[in-house]
Order: structure tokens, then C-alpha cells, then sequence
């Protein structure tokens, strides 16, 4: 292993991946040999300034060997609980253009799972302005379930009762109706349609909390 | 054509002393000739070519609207009726290109007014174009009948509204992904009622309400419309009664499409799609509710081009199963939540393919949904694969070598790993052995766009393998001057390069000036090059506009000639210093 890797070690992941590096199959021409230290060439400024610069939300997806191994500061992006001193984003990257990103970001998807359903779909929650919208067009799509009203009042229909439940930008989840409605939005990762006895793990909501929730 | 050019300039030079043809015949012979390149090499041949050639040209090119005032092509060519300008460079799609930086499209229109050429087609991409400049336009050339922008911004629907009023023959208004004030205006409305010549209206990149009365209207009294693409706020009521105006329609953009599919509205859209029996084109899907796409299964057979890549809403099986329908897809730009799989039907299924697209749906978050599995399933599927734009989460030198071998026709290869600096996902190699191997097999390769590990060894594969490469994009990449000096030294045909965050400095910038020259341009940012490299380079070759910026606008230099640049656009020019650059861009 090269000397510049150093002892540094991430938190996560990294055991198994480590001593991938001595066993690997390479490419290169016979006679070359890549070290690391060749091909970081002396030069690790600008050409490894991108993960010194990116924002920490990427960083989850960096938790693969290959970059652990290159830098000793990047080490430091990662495992820092705030964000880099550096630059937060990297302009410009992924070289997509804003007309097509404003395009996608207009665009509020999250997948819908329900319970007992072979299948997953997709609602835009940029399409509805209330919780009662929502659920309204939800069980249009699954009309085959119930789905239980927020306002606690329950349908039953073959006496089957399905809670709406969402993941949040945390990975909690929550049932749906505690925050305001634009908030939900912003937050909401995925949907899911649960049998009411697995809901009973998940917080209670607060009856007080009814009224915030018109969005 | 060029060998035809070839063949004449031969038979020329033999026969000196006999009969020269009269120009009247040359003319009639150029009129054959149509792409601006083989008009260029027809002027080339000799003195009465050049004139003749200059003189009857009705079409031109230009690649950078600074390398030319517009008082010079209007000298050139006379008979002028159809231009094409480019303004910023490329990079300036990823806002890597200040703001205010400059190409204006403004006094090209004036100039062309005041010396009374009979404009009858404008095509402007990256460029800044006022609603002034629109006005103008639209009352200074009375055949004008094409107007094209693409990524073009600086204008409202104010402007749109003054050339649907007064260009009275205007028979095409396509508005490409543009950044347009939309001021909820009539523009539709200022169409006259006598216009009836419209074959071609694209307003998918408006934002606002249109007046839905005004446009089935238009629509209705259009008999040569043959491509229509919606906005978001067309409805799929409103599109239902468009098609059955327009059965002849090749070209769909769809708008909103978001309806209950049990509705009367939707069977009667099913009997109108299936009247379209001309489309090839379809796009759109703005908005889109699910189920809805087997309306339109009628029409896929049809199909030669499918763009989904603004349709987030369309997922996994509905799009599978309509793209199992276009047997004779040519082009299909799509997300990447098609996903590997996705693309395995793709390639059992779309046999014609020759260009394919696919977009990240999730740009912010920098996870791709496609791999390297994807692109070899597409190559080995699709023997005629030419051009390839590809968002992905990874790659490897092993895939790109078989995609090298199954598709040796490549023209253009873009390939974007979300993480710029990812080596090979199985042996975490640089993926050097894998783009040489793309450059070694697809010899006709024109464009190149690089991402992953990469080291010198890759520039040292181009140099020596890509003779037609034309425009090559480089991010991250390189380890050393030696890099760029391969490209410079072995591309003959490299006309645009643009480099971002490598390690490329003065020695490579400095080694060969006179290269510039026979290029378009060269873009380099947050590299090595210094003040004092780039000024060395502007006093060589006083026929390059050397122009340098600093980020974030500001207009305070550093006077140090050992200052790294941050930004550096130099261009080749028969205009000289352009006077409309704002203070933050120093011509050296």
C-alpha cells in the first residue's frame, strides 16, 4: 500500500475494500506498474480539487474504496460531520443545463409502495396542494385499498385499512399530516401505504397537530 | 462533394489554356452544393471560384459570432438569405461562463437592416437576445420566414409577440430550451388571421398560460403544420382537439399530459392519435399521470425519434413497454431511471438505433441509475449506433473496450460518470485503456467527451488515434503539460477544446500558437496557465482574441503575471477585440 494512504481510516465500509488494491487485475501495459503515487503525479491540486469542493450530500455515494485511498483530506470531507471549509458545490457539475435541471426539480417524485401490492408507483407531490389531494388521488391509483383518512376517520372496505406513511429527508418515518403541507413536500423521500398493525411502531400523531395540517 | 471539387479543381489545373466554364454554369453546379463545408472548399480552389462562390451563397455557418463582424459576411456574401450564429462557448451551459459575458446577437440583426439583406432564416444558439432584437427582426425583413433558438436568452414573450404580428410569412418559430420571461402576453393572439403559412411551432419551453382558444385556432387554420410541440400548460383536452385538426402532424411535442384515463376525452384521443399515421417524432410529456401512455402505442411502430428525457413521471414498465413498440427508433434521448434493464429492451427492440441519450433524473442528488451494463447491453444490441451521450454511475475499462468493438462507427462518444475522478469500478484503474480503445476503433470519431480517472495515457491515445476528432471536452483528467501537448500535437481536425480543473499550465498552452489558428477556440478553466502564459500567447498571435476572467464577475485583476488564470476563452478572429466585452473580461 502506498506510504500516503496513511492510517487514516473512514468509519464505515472500508475493511474488506482495503486489500482489494494487491490482488486486482490491471490494464496497464507489462512493465507499468500504477501505484498510487503515480497517478496521483505529484500534482494533487487542481485535478483532485472536485472532492475537496463537493458538497457532503454526495459523499455517501463517495464511500468507495478508490477515492478513500487517494487523499488524506478527502478523508476529512467525508468524515466531518459539517460541511467542507471548501467550496460546498462544484459549479458546473454534472454538466447538465439548468433549463433541464429546473425541468426535473419542478418535478416532485417520490415512489409509492402499498402493502400487499406487487408493485411501486409514482406520484408528483408538486401536482397537489393538500394532504386531502393526495390521499384523494392515491386512492384512485390503488382503488383496490383503502386508505385510512388522516382525519382519523377510517374507511373499511374489505376490511382492509392502509395508514399513509412517508420517509423523510432523515430516514425517520412518519405519518403523513404532522407538518404543513409544503413542508411534507420538501422532505417527503417515498411513500408508503402501510397495513395498520405495522403502523403501530410509528409515532402517534397528535390530535392538536389536525389543524396545521391544510396546507 | 469533395471529391466532386476535387475532380473539377484537377480537370482545372490540366486545362489551364483551354475554355473556362462560363460562371453561370459553375453557379448552377454550386446550387448543388449545400453544406457549408464543401462551400468552403469550393471557394478555396481559385480566384473565380472564390467569387462566384461568394457570390451566389445564400447559407452560412458562423461557429462564433466574434470571429467575424457582421458588416465583413455581408460583403462576402451578397446574396445572403440564411444565417446561423453561435455565441458563448459551450461551457457556458453549465454556468462556467459569466452572465453579462457577451454574444449579442442585436447588432448582427441591425447591420443586416441597414444594408437591406433579404433575411429570410435566423438560427442562433447561446446567444443574448433581446426583445429589441426580435422587434427589429421582425420589421426589417419582409420574406423572413425561419426563426431557430436554441439555449438562447434575454428575451420575453413581448418579443414573440412582435414577430407572430408583423413576419407575415412566417412559416417556422422553434424555441429550444431557451430562458424565456414569460409575460402571460397574447403572442399567440398576434398571429393574424390571414397567417396561414405556419409549418413549424415549438413553445415547449414556456413557462406561462397560453390562450387555449387562440391556439386550437391556429392550429385549425394551418393546413402545412407538420411540427407542434406543446407546453406544460396545453391540456390534454386541448391536445385531443389539436390532433384531430392535425392528422399530418411528424413532429409531437406533448404538453401536459395528465388525465383520467376513463374519460370520454380519452378514447377520443385515442382515435385521433391513431388518425396521426405521419408522426416520427414525439417528445414532451411534461407532466404526465400514470397509465397514460397506451394511447399513444399506435403510433410507436411509426416512431424514428422519442424524447422522454423531461418525463420524470414515466417509469420503469410504462416505459419499457411503449418503447417495445418502436421498432424503427433511430434517435431516443431518455432518463436514466430506465435503468440497465431498461436499456437491455432498448437494444433488443431498437434495432435502427443510431443516437441515444441518456439524461441523470436526479441531478442534485449525484446518483446515476445506469452503469456500465447499460451501455454495453445498447452497443451489442444496436449495431448502428453512431452518437451516445451517457449520464452513468460508473465504468469500466472492460466495458468500454467490448462497446469499442461492437460499435466501431461512433461519431460522437460522451460519456459522463456523475463522479469525474472514478476510477474503473471492478479494478480501480484509470479508465485510460478504456476511452484508447474507443479512439483506436471508432476512426471516424468526431466528438469526445471524457470523464472517470484519467491519466496522460488517455491524451496520449487521442493524439495518436483520433484523426477526425473535432471538438474534445475534458474535466478532471491529466496528470501533467504532456496531456494536452499530445492532444495539440497529434488532432489535426481538433477545432474546439475545452478543458476544466486539469493540471495543464503554460508549457502546454505555449507549445504550438499557431495551432490556434486553425482552431475555433479553446476554453481552459481552473487549470495552471498563468497571467503571464496567456499574455505571452496574446502577443504571439495577434489573431486570437485572448479573453480571461475572473470568477464570479468581479473586475478586479491581479496584475501578477505568475496569477493563475481562472478562466481563459481564446478564439480565432478577423474582427479584432470585441467592444461589448463587460469589465470583467480583460482582452490581453
Amino acid at each position: 500500500m502506498s506510504p500516503e494512504i496513511g492510517t487514516h481510516q473512514l468509519e464505515s465500509d472500508t475493511a474488506g475494500d482495503m486489500n482489494f488494491k494487491e490482488t486486482e487485475l490491471t490494464l496497464a501495459l507489462p512493465g507499468e506498474s500504477r501505484t498510487l503515487k503515480e497517478m496521483n503525479g505529484g500534482k494533487i491540486g487542481t485535478k483532485r480539487g472536485f472532492l475537496e469542493t463537493v458538497d457532503l450530500n454526495l459523499g455517501s455515494l463517495r464511500a468507495d474504496c478508490s477515492d478513500k485511498d487517494r487523499n488524506e483530506s478527502e478523508n476529512d470531507v467525508l468524515t466531518a460531520a459539517k460541511p467542507p471549509a471548501a467550496k460546498a458545490q462544484v459549479v458546473g457539475w454534472p454538466p447538465v443545463r439548468d433549463y433541464r435541471k429546473n425541468a426535473m426539480k419542478s418535478c416532485k417524485y417520490v415512489k409509492v409502495a402499498v402493502d400487499g401490492a406487487p408493485y411501486l408507483r409514482k406520484v408528483n407531490l408538486e401536482m397537489y396542494n393538500s394532504y386531502e389531494q393526495l390521499l384523494s388521488a392515491l386512492e384512485d391509483m390503488f382503488s383496490c385499498f383503502t386508505i385510512r383518512n388522516y382525519l382519523n376517520e377510517r374507511k373499511m372496505v374489505n376490511g382492509v385499512e392502509n395508514v399513509p406513511t412517508y420517509e423523510d429527508k432523515d430516514g425517520d418515518w412518519m405519518m403523513l399530516g404532522d407538518v404543513p403541507w409544503k413542508m411534507f413536500v420538501e422532505s417527503c423521500k417515498r411513500l408508503r401505504l402501510m397495513k395498520s398493525s405495522e403502523a403501530n411502531g410509528l409515532a402517534p400523531r397528535t390530535p392538536s397537530k389536525c389543524s396545521s395540517t391544510s396546507g | 462533394m469533395v471529391s466532386l471539387c476535387s475532380f473539377i479543381s484537377y480537370y482545372w489545373e490540366e486545362e489551364k489554356r483551354m475554355n473556362y466554364f462560363p460562371d453561370e454554369v459553375l453557379e448552377h453546379v454550386f446550387d448543388f452544393v449545400t453544406s457549408s463545408r464543401d462551400r468552403n472548399a469550393l471557394s478555396q480552389v481559385c480566384k473565380s471560384w472564390y467569387r462566384i462562390e461568394s457570390s451566389s451563397r445564400q447559407k452560412v455557418f458562423i461557429g462564433n459570432c466574434y470571429a467575424i463582424s457582421p458588416e465583413r459576411v455581408i460583403e462576402r456574401f451578397p446574396a445572403l438569405k440564411s444565417i446561423a450564429l453561435k455565441g458563448k462557448p459551450h461551457f457556458a451551459d453549465f454556468n462556467l461562463v459569466p452572465h453579462e459575458w457577451g454574444g449579442f446577437v442585436y447588432p448582427w440583426i441591425e447591420a443586416f437592416a441597414r444594408n437591406r439583406v433579404g433575411l429570410e432564416e435566423l438560427r442562433l444558439k447561446r446567444m443574448v437576445v433581446s426583445d429589441d432584437s426580435l422587434e427589429l427582426l421582425s420589421r426589417s425583413f419582409a420574406n423572413f420566414k425561419s426563426l431557430v433558438l436554441v439555449s438562447c436568452e434575454g428575451f420575453t414573450t413581448d418579443g414573440l409577440a412582435a414577430i407572430a404580428a408583423n413576419c407575415r410569412c412566417l412559416r417556422e418559430l422553434d424555441l429550444q430550451e431557451n430562458e424565456v420571461e414569460d409575460h402571460r402576453g397574447h403572442w399567440l393572439s398576434c398571429f393574424h388571421d390571414s397567417h396561414t403559412s405556419l409549418v413549424s411551432l415549438n413553445f415547449a419551453c414556456l413557462k406561462g398560460d397560453i390562450n387555449l382558444g387562440v391556439l386550437e385556432r391556429l392550429v385549425a387554420r394551418s393546413p402545412n403544420l407538420r411540427s407542434l410541440r406543446l407546453n406544460r400548460a396545453v391540456p390534454f383536452d386541448t391536445l385531443q382537439k389539436i390532433l384531430m385538426q392535425s392528422p399530418n402532424l411528424v413532429d409531437l411535442g406533448v404538453g401536459s399530459y395528465v388525465h383520467d384515463p376513463d374519460s370520454e376525452t380519452y378514447d377520443k384521443l385515442v382515435t385521433a392519435i391513431e388518425k396521426c399515421k405521419s408522426v416520427r417524432s414525439l417528445s414532451g410529456f411534461l407532466d404526465v399521470a400514470p397509465h397514460c401512455l397506451p394511447a399513444f402505442h399506435s403510433i410507436c411502430p411509426n416512431l424514428t425519434s422519442l424524447n422522454l428525457s423531461y418525463a420524470p413521471g414515466i417509469q420503469g414498465g410504462e416505459l419499457t413497454k411503449l418503447i417495445r413498440h418502436c421498432r424503427k427508433l433511430q434517435r431516443l434521448w431518455i432518463l436514466d431511471c430506465i435503468g440497465d434493464k431498461g436499456l437491455e429492451v432498448v437494444a433488443s427492440t431498437c434495432k435502427d438505433l443510431q443516437e441515444l441519450r441518456v439524461f441523470p433524473s436526479d441531478p442534485y442528488i449525484g446518483h446515476a441509475a445506469v452503469t456500465e451494463e447499460g451501455l454495453v447491453a445498447i452497443s451489442s444490441g444496436c449495431p448502428k449506433l453512431h452518437s451516445i451521450l451517457y449520464f452513468c454511475q460508473q465504468m469500466t475499462n472492460a466495458a468500454l473496450i467490448t462497446v469499442a468493438k461492437n460499435c466501431p462507427n461512433f461519431i460522437r462518444f460522451r460519456l459522463c460518470i456523475l463522479d469525474p475522478t472514478k476510477p474503473d469500478a471492478v479494478t480501480q484503474q484509470p479508465l485510460d485503456e478504456g476511452f484508447g480503445a474507443i479512439v483506436h476503433s471508432c476512426r471516424g470519431l468526431r466528438r469526445l467527451s471524457l470523464t472517470g480517472l484519467l491519466t496522460d495515457q488517455v491524451f496520449l491515445y487521442i493524439g495518436m488515434y483520433a484523426e477526425q476528432l473535432e471538438m474534445l471536452s475534458i474535466a478532471f483528467a491529466g496528470d501533467s503539460d504532456k496531456g494536452m501537448q499530445y492532444v495539440l500535437n497529434g488532432c489535426k481536425r481538433l477545432r474546439k477544446l475545452e478543458i476544466r480543473d486539469s493540471p495543464f499550465g503554460n508549457g502546454a498552452l505555449l507549445m504550438d500558437v499557431g495551432k490556434y489558428e486553425a482552431m475555433r477556440s479553446l476554453w481552459m478553466s481552473s487549470c495552471e496557465v498563468t497571467l503571464g502564459g496567456c499574455k505571452t500567447l496574446a502577443k504571439k498571435m495577434p489573431r486570437l482574441n485572448v479573453e480571461i476572467m475572473n470568477e464570479n464577475e468581479q473586475t478586479d485583476f491581479i496584475f501578477d503575471d505568475a496569477q493563475k488564470v481562472d478562466k481563459m476563452y481564446l478564439y480565432r478572429t478577423l474582427a479584432g477585440q470585441r467592444k461589448d466585452a463587460p469589465d470583467f473580461v480583460w482582452t490581453l
